[in-house]
């Protein structure tokens, strides 16, 4: 009765081929992680050292740490951040929560989605208008950091979004239903339950801005400077500072004679910052899923 | 048991989303300490009525309605503070809905959300309305656990308890039944009943035995009219006074 017929036959086979490609392609995927990784820190290795974090570069770059543009990274990160994450989380609470859907919400969801799809470079021109020349700013760190704010605000208020639409109506109705207002419906549940998907979002453009070398190139990181070694308050707001993604490339292609583990060891640390700030990321969601709770 | 004002009067409500009427001017009242049923097919604007009075319906933002609801007499649409409106009347959705936080806090959302903090006044708060509810034997060792982790049966209770922690004076229910278990079922029937001492209650159902068990008077509704609203004996009997009535009843028809 249940006789296997060559049909069968060929529907196991197929199945069985089409899960060996998907698995293939999967473990393709990692390979040039690996291989990427792998290169760079071998490449790296004779100049990787604690005082390469500590130290400014010297002899023209040919020589020394990165201890300026590392902390240069550090200012524009941090600041970047501390503007763009409020502003694109509330914004996000106001479109997901408050905003009816007409056409100014719209406009602004439309705005939000192509605003994401913005090349760098130019972001990096807007801010060269409108922070170091149109608000009198001059190249700063301050302008370079709202340079990248401006660049990860869609992104933050998109992904922001979707984490507060994952919640069920049907607990929004439930508060509603007993009296409690949207603001003590957000508060109490909406984003409780709704934070680890947000900061997800949020920490993931960490890495983008630390990445991002045009941006900064055209609003406030130099070439070089020497800043104080050690100490984590070298930087004002208004000076101009160095960056690692910028360190990167003029040690790579603008200065003759530096060494070869130098700029592959700048690479290195780059990569160390973004993928300890992506683990943090990946360790705060489990965390917080883990305490998710429906 | 009739009483000079009604607890809520409903006169000549209409009821449109964006340019489609659903409820076409329906007028009807629940009097102090009865269970009204409404019955009728679905999409005879039963749960949007029931929105109306609670002003939830003010969340959907294409929904509109004209008429009037007064609860004890006065207008709904004057009141200034819609919360308190709210807390005065209890709401129960037809899927449970456990909040995501302990059962104890479930229970406490309303008051303190109204701004009660005395921890032991909330404690005697959560225990009343989950023992009203019948749920408090089954959890009171474990009142810190997750409200979302209880079975569907437990969770509606739950959101019953939920719905009294504000004392409303009408409680309303809109097919509470229709995912729970039928022995769950019959303990919140007797719930029902033992409840209506203290408030008016309106129990929307698909289920038209079960008004017949529990309403005092039915309402029957069909394609956004009030066919006939009577005693149940009435409705249920063999000759109500609509045949739609009759026919809808005995399931000959909808």
């Amino acid at each position: 009765m249940f006789e296997i017929t060559a049909h069968v036959r060929k529907k196991q086979r197929v199945e069985q081929g089409v899960k060996f490609l998907f698995l293939g392609m999967t473990l393709l995927m990692i390979l040039p992680l690996l291989l990427i990784v792998g290169h760079l820190v071998y490449k790296a290795w004779p100049v990787l050292s604690m005082d390469f974090l500590l130290t400014n570069p010297i002899r023209g770059m040919r020589a020394g740490g990165i201890w300026a543009p590392l902390l240069g990274t550090l200012y524009l990160v941090i600041i970047s951040l501390a503007v763009s994450a409020p502003v694109g989380v509330m914004a996000a609470i106001y479109l997901n929560e408050y905003a009816q859907d007409n056409g100014f919400t719209r406009v602004v969801n439309l705005a939000v989605v192509n605003l994401a799809g913005v090349p760098s470079i130019v972001h990096a021109l807007f801010g060269l208008g409108a922070f170091v020349l149109f608000a009198g700013m001059g190249r700063s760190i301050l302008a370079a950091a709202l340079t990248l704010a401006v660049m990860t605000l869609p992104v933050i208020i998109a992904s922001t979004k979707e984490a507060l639409s994952a919640v069920p109506r049907s607990f929004r109705e439930a508060c509603w239903n007993v009296g409690a207002s949207r603001w003590q419906t957000i508060r109490h549940i909406v984003l409780p339950n709704s934070i680890s998907g947000i900061l997800t979002g949020v920490i993931l453009q960490v890495s983008r801005a630390a990445g991002e070398t045009a941006p900064v190139m055209f609003t406030g990181a130099v070439f070089y400077k020497a800043i104080k070694e050690g100490d984590l308050f070298a930087y004002g707001l208004m000076d101009q500072c160095m960056a690692l993604s910028m360190h990167l490339f003029t040690i790579a292609t603008q200065v003759p004679g530096v060494p070869e583990s130098l700029p592959y060891a700048t690479a290195v640390v780059l990569l160390g910052v973004v993928l300890t700030v992506n683990a943090t990321a990946i360790g705060l969601r489990v965390w917080l899923r883990s305490r998710k709770k429906w | 048991m009739v009483t000079a004002i009604p607890r809520v009067d409903i006169r000549n409500l209409r009821i449109r989303y964006g340019s489609k009427e659903i409820l076409h001017g329906v007028s009807l009242d629940v009097r102090s300490n009865e269970i009204l049923g409404i019955i009728g097919p679905a999409h005879s604007g039963k749960s949007s009525l029931l929105r109306v009075i609670n002003r939830t319906l003010e969340f959907i933002p294409e929904a509109r309605y004209e008429g009037t609801v007064c609860i004890d007499g006065e207008d709904i649409r004057s009141m200034s503070d819609v919360y308190a409106l709210r807390r005065r009347v209890g709401m129960v959705s037809p899927l449970p809905v456990g909040l995501p936080m302990t059962i104890f806090d479930n229970v406490a959302f309303a008051p303190r959300m109204a701004g009660v903090r005395d921890r032991h006044q909330l404690g005697e708060t959560v225990e009343e309305c989950l023992r009203q509810a019948a749920l408090w034997d089954e959890v009171k060792d474990r009142l810190h656990m997750l409200g979302t982790k209880l079975s569907g049966g437990q969770q509606q209770r739950l959101t019953i308890a939920r719905a009294l922690s504000h004392k409303p004076d009408v409680l309303c229910l809109d097919e509470f039944s229709i995912a729970i278990d039928p022995v769950t079922t019959m303990r919140i029937e007797d719930v029902l009943k033992s409840l209506k001492a203290k408030m008016s209650i309106i129990l929307v159902t698909n289920l038209v035995q079960q008004s017949r068990r529990l309403a005092d008077r039915t309402a029957f509704f069909y394609n956004g009219e009030l066919v006939e609203l009577d005693q149940t004996e009435v409705l249920f009997s063999d000759s109500p006074a609509s045949r739609k009535t009759y026919e809808y009843i005995n399931g000959l028809f909808g």
